[in-house]
């Protein structure tokens, strides 16, 4: 392999240097274009990372069910009849799906959202109280701060013991307190805590979440006469499986199990994490496509002005040209210049505009990292493999850029060309 | 050995067509020196840039050292300037932007030799040619016979067989032309042809042989002491 002349490089800076302010400006187009990608892609992903992060606290692949009342008359049994779910029925479930790869049995005080009074000495405060098994954070992850979460032996005991919240602690115990051993009184029935949860994520559903105490699902049955009664599944769909395909799946098996009719679309509430991620997933590409799209746009008019700029130029450097020819340039070599010269203009302005687009990322970030306020707006980044992209799609536009002026070069004659002015 | 047999050359005109070279027969020999002369529209710039494949020709055929011209692609009479001729020109035909050194370096450039032995030979060149003290100055910076002793260190770098002048004093005072024509019979003195277009008879005088064209015909072709003396044709050496 021949080694690498420096001189074409030399021949390259030449050409910039001897007017560089319109190098400058004939570039600047291309460099905004580069830097406007950058700028929107990465204002998308902190968008992006923002959402995510205020979903934290929920994995992508749960799913949650429910059992409601029957809205068609099945096998004898009247329309609107209420079925209910119990700790059988999860066993059953597990048996015999091929979609969950785990069912998670939960019951709450006062339903959905409720709130209850849980007392510890002179403190007070309302709370969500749940009745779980131990796989319950494989759903809804949190960071035990301290202590410990619930475990099979707390289920089988049906040992009163449950496990609070970093919110829950701040209302019940005074600074510098230890929960960990601590009685408190939920419903006038005393629990001793055995550890504190931080939820991940942030925003509303992550403060929410830290208002929650989990206690034993067996324990709840007893304490407050709820036996084995369930009020919803919380399930993980297997790896790989569709969400829509999982819920459906799924809900025939509980319609079956509970004796309603099989096409009766009321009789069991679902609610999937999964598609949700999904349609946020598919939003979030939108707005992706969406500004790569603006960014090229704004790119392809960069190159179109270096386009037009080098033609300017070629006429200009005719009588070069026509010098370069007479002594021995050959057509593949006035293309290796003239290529080579929009080549290395567009692709210096778009290094520019892309370094000075992560730039301002980085600083929008440290900014935010030091308690800016961004709201929702969260490590604005570009991944590794969109600047792979973008600097791929520049390469194609400077290739573009360099035909019409290489064609417009080569065809003028020699002799011509050296007949020229200038 | 430079062959021209029957060379018809035309321009385009709204008209029609301009023919400037109407039939050309012209045998150069290796080593010769040759002035091209003729009044202005005569046909010899026309006719030194066939012989220096810079423009095609309508018929007839060329033969540069038996190799026929006619039917080279662009490639390949790129190669054969770059290899076999040499340009030296009125208006000298530097690249502005860059040095002495490097516009006599540029045609080793293109035969792709190493940068250093580009730069090495280049610099012997302007050494021969008495101006390596100005290696480095840009042509705005040197005089006129400056500019032509590099424009011939440039055409004379890659030591061609055949040196083409296109009045390569038409620039410059008498003493700087006796200067630049001094160099010209020096190198046809090692063997390379130089082939000279001039209106002036006192260049041409200093050539062995002289061509006159007029009307894109050769009117004379024979040793410059008799060409050039005042003719039957009404010619005096200050007619351009």
């Amino acid at each position: 392999m021949r080694a690498f002349d420096p001189d074409r490089l030399i021949e390259l800076v030449q050409v910039i240097v001897r007017n560089p302010m319109r190098a400058f400006l004939s570039s600047l187009g291309v460099g905004w274009g580069l830097f406007m990608i950058i700028i929107t892609v990465g204002s998308a992903r902190g968008l992006e990372n923002g959402v995510r992060a205020d979903m934290g606290n929920d994995v992508a692949n749960s799913m949650f069910m429910w059992a409601q009342s029957t809205s068609k008359p099945y096998k004898g049994f009247q329309r609107g009849r209420s079925l209910e779910l119990n700790l059988a029925d999860v066993a059953w479930l597990e048996e015999n799906t091929q979609h969950l790869d785990l069912v998670v049995p939960e019951i709450q005080l006062g339903g959905y959202r409720g709130s209850n009074n849980v007392t510890r000495a002179a403190h007070t405060g309302a709370f969500d109280v749940h009745g779980v098994d131990e796989n319950y954070p494989q759903v809804n992850p949190f960071r035990i701060t301290r202590g410990r979460f619930l475990n099979p032996g707390d289920l089988n005991a049906q040992r009163k013991v449950c496990v609070i919240g970093n919110r829950v602690e701040t209302v019940l115990f005074d600074k510098g307190e230890d929960p960990l051993g601590e009685m408190i009184q939920i419903q006038g029935v005393l629990f001793r805590v055995v550890g504190v949860y931080k939820p991940k994520g942030t925003g509303e559903d992550a403060e929410n979440a830290a208002e929650s105490i989990y206690i034993p699902f067996t324990t709840f049955g007893k304490a407050f006469q709820t036996g084995d009664r369930v009020e919803w599944l919380s399930v993980l769909i297997r790896p790989n499986v569709d969400a829509a395909e999982a819920e459906q799946a799924t809900k025939d098996l509980l319609l079956l199990r509970l004796n309603a009719h099989p096409e009766d679309k009321r009789a069991i509430g679902g609610w999937s994490m999964a598609e949700e991620f999904q349609q946020v997933e598919s939003v979030f590409g939108a707005m992706r496509l969406v500004s790569l799209l603006f960014g090229a746009l704004a790119l392809l008019a960069g190159v179109i002005g270096i386009t037009n700029i080098m033609l300017i130029s070629i006429k200009e450097r005719t009588k070069e040209l026509g010098i370069r020819r007479s002594l021995g340039a050959t057509p593949r070599r006035i293309i290796q210049q003239i290529l080579g010269e929009t080549l290395f203009l567009t692709i210096l302005a778009g290094l520019c505009g892309m370094v000075l687009g992560v730039g301002l990322l980085e600083l929008l970030d440290s900014f935010i990292e030091d308690g800016g306020d961004a709201g929702v707006f969260r490590h604005p980044e570009i991944d590794l493999k969109t600047v792979l992209n973008v600097l791929i799609i520049l390469l194609g536009m400077a290739l573009l850029a360099g035909i019409l002026p290489t064609l417009r070069a080569l065809s003028i004659r020699p002799v011509v060309a050296l007949r020229s002015e200038g | 050995m430079l062959s021209l047999r029957s060379i018809e050359k035309s321009y385009p005109l709204a008209g029609g067509q301009l023919p400037v070279l109407k039939g050309i027969d012209l045998i150069i020999e290796q080593g010769e020196m040759v002035a091209i002369m003729g009044s202005s529209g005569s046909g010899k710039s026309t006719l030194l840039n066939v012989l220096g494949l810079l423009d095609n020709f309508d018929a007839g055929s060329y033969h540069l050292d038996e190799v026929d011209m006619s039917e080279l692609s662009e490639r390949q009479s790129a190669r054969y300037r770059s290899r076999f001729l040499g340009f030296v020109f009125q208006s000298f035909n530097l690249i502005a932007f860059k040095s002495a050194l490097e516009n006599v370096a540029l045609p080793l450039f293109y035969q792709k030799i190493p940068r250093r032995e580009r730069q090495k030979r280049a610099l012997a060149m302007l050494e021969r040619m008495g101006i390596a003290d100005r290696a480095h100055h840009l042509p705005s910076e040197l005089s006129g016979g400056q500019k032509q002793r590099v424009a011939m260190a440039r055409a004379l770098i890659t030591t061609p067989r055949v040196i083409l002048a296109d009045e390569p004093t038409g620039a410059l005072d008498s003493v700087t032309s006796n200067e630049v024509m001094d160099v010209l019979r020096e190198v046809n003195s090692t063997g390379i042809t130089v082939i000279i277009v001039t209106h002036e008879a006192d260049i041409a005088a200093r050539c062995d042989r002289t061509i006159r064209l007029k009307d894109g015909r050769i009117i004379e072709d024979g040793n410059s002491k008799v060409v050039i003396e005042p003719t039957a044709h009404g010619y005096t050496p200050d007619a351009s």
